[in-house]
């Protein structure tokens, strides 16, 4: 057993190193890579310490989740990478609540303590595994997308956390019977329904962040059910990767987490009909474009959602290399939200052969739109929507924006004139400076190559 | 092993991983997300283990447990290798 608790404590190390050389990309790769020789010492560790194993079912589990685990590794695309992860993590809580639950029907260490750590694993574990199912199919389009509110839905969510909260106390002081278990089991499986189809797609950056924390959570309470370090570390580790990613996201977006779980965007606000002014565009051909692009130095892409979704990546990289061959600067600004996930649109872009040096977050590319001669947002409207800045009545008031209205000149590129998430109207769209080039982001770009090709 | 020793471990870990976390930069976020995915799978190890104790109810629950955390644990290293492979200078 000393042994095992020293392999357990050298995996950790490796976890701890592999995460570190996560702080760049150039030794990223080596860093995935020492993560899961720890995994491997860890695994082996385990299977040699201990006696009267259950070799072949262990053996026939391990090849059935390599099998599943590869196919989806290899086959997933870089747009479904939200799905996978989220899925991921529902696999992830779901061994936890089950090794709890297993433990619950034949303690090692039968005590209070014990039972408790065994509730509060099969609580997390059980919430993350249907709370992650949810937010797949919300992303993969099985569960409608938009937030599912209902009236007394806040009551009853309440309900069922101090049912659980009851559940919880009783499993642990409850005697002979198993029944409070199953009822805990059972209402932590309902509360990561509830609390996951009320929030909307916009917001699942948040949800997925968050829920990544969960899994974390589930294995480090596993880890206290089993007294084992390994898990207790890797648990923490992962615990608070997950709640720093769902701070950026929640900041990115200006809300609280309490806002986001809790209040449903997307459903209940109005378009406002008739509020104001209405904003007079001025819209411009691909070729005026072009001869814009041609005089300009330096010229910042601001990529959004509605690029990955209109798969014109490639399209867009094809026309930096163009423009950098004429000696221009290029360079992208990546809004924290701009994907589906944190980082997403840097992965999109990477898989695009978007040279990393090029891809500047908000801090970093905000001070360079001063002396920016072009701006060219593509799909993306409210990170970069000026009311958020000033206008203290819009729902984005106070969101942190990409300032691409300080360039000289800015290209906005829509399939039409509909407004975005929040469901608000972009001011930017009728600035002085601002160009409306409508139609789909890979046919634009496509003859916006063509016409750069032909000047 | 004493309570108030995993507790200290616990927290110890915490404090680590704020640490190391906060460097990742943005750009390098969903590979950090799906590869500490694949490192909690770590729950590997609880589901060898479950497989042994709990009689036959406690192997199959076992048995499940090492599905989905090999899925998390193969998957997870998989896909952010692919990912972080993609990452290139000029």
């Amino acid at each position: 057993m000393e042994y095992t608790n020293i392999a357990y404590v050298l995996a950790a190390i490796l976890f701890i190193l592999g995460i570190k050389r996560l702080s760049s990309p150039k030794t990223a790769r080596s860093g995935n890579t020492i993560a899961s020789v720890g995994m491997l010492i860890a695994i082996v560790a385990t299977l040699v310490s201990y006696d009267l194993l259950n070799f072949q079912t262990i053996a026939i589990g391990m090849i059935i989740g390599t099998i599943i685990g590869a196919f989806f590794a290899i086959k997933v695309e870089m747009t479904q990478m939200p799905q996978m992860v989220a899925i991921f993590n529902g696999f992830g809580g779901g061994a936890s609540a089950l090794v709890a639950a297993a433990e619950y029907f034949n303690p090692a260490n039968p005590s209070t303590f014990n039972s408790a750590t065994i509730a509060i694993s099969v609580f997390v574990g059980t919430l993350t595994f249907t709370g992650s199912f949810i937010a797949f199919g919300k992303l993969q389009g099985f569960v409608s997308g938009k937030p599912i509110v209902f009236p007394g839905q806040k009551i009853m969510n309440a309900l069922i956390a101090i049912c659980l909260v009851l559940l919880g106390i009783y499993t642990v002081i409850g005697g002979e019977t198993d029944s409070y278990f199953y009822g805990l089991v059972a209402l932590a499986a309902l509360i990561g329904i509830t609390l996951t189809i009320p929030i909307g797609g916009a917001d699942m950056p948040v949800v997925i962040s968050l829920l990544n924390s969960y899994s974390g959570v589930a294995a480090a309470a596993t880890g206290f059910v089993l007294l084992n370090n390994g898990l207790i570390i890797s648990g923490a580790l992962v615990g608070a990767s997950g709640l720093i990613l769902t701070n950026i996201m929640c900041k990115g977006m200006n809300r609280s987490l309490a806002n986001v779980i809790f209040g449903a965007v997307g459903l209940v606000q109005e378009t406002p009909g008739g509020d104001g002014k209405q904003i007079q565009v001025k819209s411009a051909s691909t070729e005026e474009a072009a001869m814009i692009l041609e005089a300009a130095e330096k010229i910042i892409v601001v990529p959004g959602y509605g690029l990955a979704v209109a798969q014109a990546q490639h399209a867009i990289r094809e026309i930096a290399d163009f423009l950098e061959n004429m000696g221009k600067k290029v360079l992208y600004a990546i809004h924290p939200v701009a994907g589906r996930m944190p980082g997403h649109m840097n992965v999109l872009l990477a898989e695009a052969n978007v040279p990393y040096e090029q891809l500047l977050d908000l801090d970093q590319i905000n001070p360079e739109f001063e002396d920016c001669d072009v701006a060219i947002v593509l799909g993306a409207n409210d990170v970069v929507n000026p009311a958020a800045r000033h206008d203290t009545s819009s729902p984005i008031y106070g969101m942190p924006i990409l300032d691409v209205d300080k360039s000289k000149t800015v290209l906005v590129n829509k399939r039409t004139m509909n407004p975005g998430f929040a469901g608000i109207q972009n001011e930017l769209f009728g600035f002085d400076n601002t160009l409306m080039v409508f139609g789909d982001a890979k046919a634009m770009l496509t003859d916006l190559h063509k016409d750069l090709k032909e000047l | 092993m004493d309570m108030i020793n995993i507790f200290t471990v616990f927290i110890l870990a915490i404090f680590v991983g704020f640490e190391i976390i906060t460097k990742v930069p943005p750009t390098l976020h969903t590979p950090l997300m799906s590869g500490s995915n694949a490192i909690s799978g770590i729950a590997i190890v609880g589901a060898i283990i479950a497989t042994k104790v709990g009689g036959e109810l406690g192997t199959w629950l076992g048995f499940i447990a090492v599905i989905f955390a090999t899925v998390n644990v193969v998957g997870g290293f998989m896909v952010t290798d692919r990912m972080l492979k993609m990452f290139k200078r000029k």
